[in-house]
């Protein structure tokens, strides 16, 4: 006689739970300060009710078909709550695995007296459950690749601002590399700041660019010139010994452009190129 | 290492960088090899999609070094010798990646065969 594993394992449904979250509080690496043991309790009762619903004798073996859609949608909803607060990949691994081993203890207990059934139908459990492992694993890497493209997405917002540094002159520190989609922001945000402030000289630091390779110089070479369509000047500073004998020996002619070495000496021309003054005020002796 | 995308770029100066560190390679010409380097993985992504680098380190007697192979599987360079012209370009580019990268390079090897692809091969000594 076949054995109904759906029958069988909804009979057992409250013992594999307890058994389950038993063992998963019982864990010592359990990190409940990332979830409470409730939220546990509930996102495990809701994962083990859709599965026992959909499980039956046909579909077994096939996780990819319609019927384990609903499951695989819960646990890929748990796989990137996980990947997002912060949790392990092995922690979430274990999670679905400790939900096995419940499963085939429930089987062993029912199923003593009918040995090759009861090889079969763990055979069968194991091979569901580790799709299912694999499955989540694979959602699991999605929501940190997530969470990923969040944060390059504000490197970038935050890694090009524009300041004010005098009345007319713009410095715009950049950091990181110069790539193409980095210009056209740069570029984007500069000529923004131009037209907002109304200055005239831009300085662009380029002391945190780590190499300056020919595209870097001809995406800077488009930023100045651009900068001088709009009848601004544009100096850059923050440029390197091993920096500058690289583009020597590169062979970039970046001599239409004026360099300074550090952001000082690039604020001290533009003063001189604005006609301005910096003094120390000599004070007059108190009495 | 495998190059596909311009994000592989970054990663892939760090490794460039992280060999001349061991060798104990001055900032200098740990810079020039870098932007060599970064010139001919470029070159590679624009024109052939990505390939392959390797990167290793060399000795001779006393002085150490490293060299990097760029393979690419791309359309290949018909005329070289044009293109190790300063100012050639067949991109919209300063046409001095291939030139300058020979200039800041001790060794520079180059060959291409039309339709199948190109092997660049850099070295820069540690003292050279």
């Amino acid at each position: 006689m076949k054995t109904d594993i759906a029958k069988l394992l909804q009979r057992k449904k409250k013992q594999i739970f307890e058994n389950w979250v038993a063992a998963q509080l019982a864990d010592s690496n359990l990190r409940d300060e990332l979830m409470s043991n409730e939220e546990l309790r509930s996102q495990s009762d809701e994962l083990l009710d859709v599965l026992l619903k959909t499980i039956n004798n046909d579909n077994l073996s096939d996780v990819y078909s319609q019927a384990f859609e609903p499951v695989r949608e819960i646990l890929a909803g748990i796989s990137v709550f996980r990947a997002k607060n912060g949790y392990t990949p092995t922690e979430t691994g274990l999670y679905v695995f400790g939900l096995k081993e419940a499963f085939l203890q429930a089987i062993q207990g029912e199923m003593k007296s009918d040995l090759p059934g009861m090889i079969e139908v763990t055979f069968r459990m194991n091979k569901l459950m580790d799709h299912l492992a694999i499955d989540t694993f694979d959602t699991f890497i999605k929501g940190r690749e997530e969470v990923i493209l969040r944060q390059t997405d504000e490197i970038t917002e935050i890694s090009t601002p524009v300041i004010r540094v005098w009345d007319g002159i713009l410095a715009l520190p950049i950091i990181g590399t110069l790539d193409s989609s980095r210009t056209q922001v740069v570029m984007e945000n500069l000529l923004q700041e131009i037209v907002v402030s109304g200055s005239t000289i831009a300085i662009l630091d380029i002391s945190g660019v780590p190499a300056v390779d020919s595209l870097v110089a001809q995406h800077l070479i488009k930023t100045v010139a651009a900068t001088r369509l709009m009848g601004a000047e544009c100096i850059i500073s923050g440029i390197r010994p091993e920096i500058a004998q690289t583009v020597v020996h590169l062979g970039i002619d970046l001599s239409s452009i004026v360099t300074k070495a550090t952001l000082a000496s690039a604020l001290r021309h533009a003063f001189t190129m604005l006609k301005l003054e910096v003094k120390r005020v000599q004070r007059e002796k108190s009495i | 290492m495998t190059i596909e995308k311009e994000q592989d770029v970054v990663p892939f100066r760090n490794r460039v960088k992280e060999h001349a560190v061991k060798i104990g390679m001055s900032i200098l010409n740990q810079t020039k090899l870098i932007t060599a380097a970064s010139e001919l993985v470029r070159n590679m992504l624009k024109y052939a999609g990505g390939g392959v680098t390797t990167i290793e380190v060399l000795s001779k007697g006393r002085e150490n070094g490293i060299r990097v192979v760029f393979q690419d599987k791309g359309p290949g360079i018909k005329d070289i010798k044009q293109a190790m012209q300063d100012g050639f370009s067949t991109g919209k580019s300063l046409g001095v990646g291939l030139p300058g990268a020979k200039r800041l390079v001790s060794e520079f090897d180059i060959k291409s065969i039309p339709g199948e692809g190109t092997t660049v091969t850099i070295i820069k000594w540690k003292n050279g």
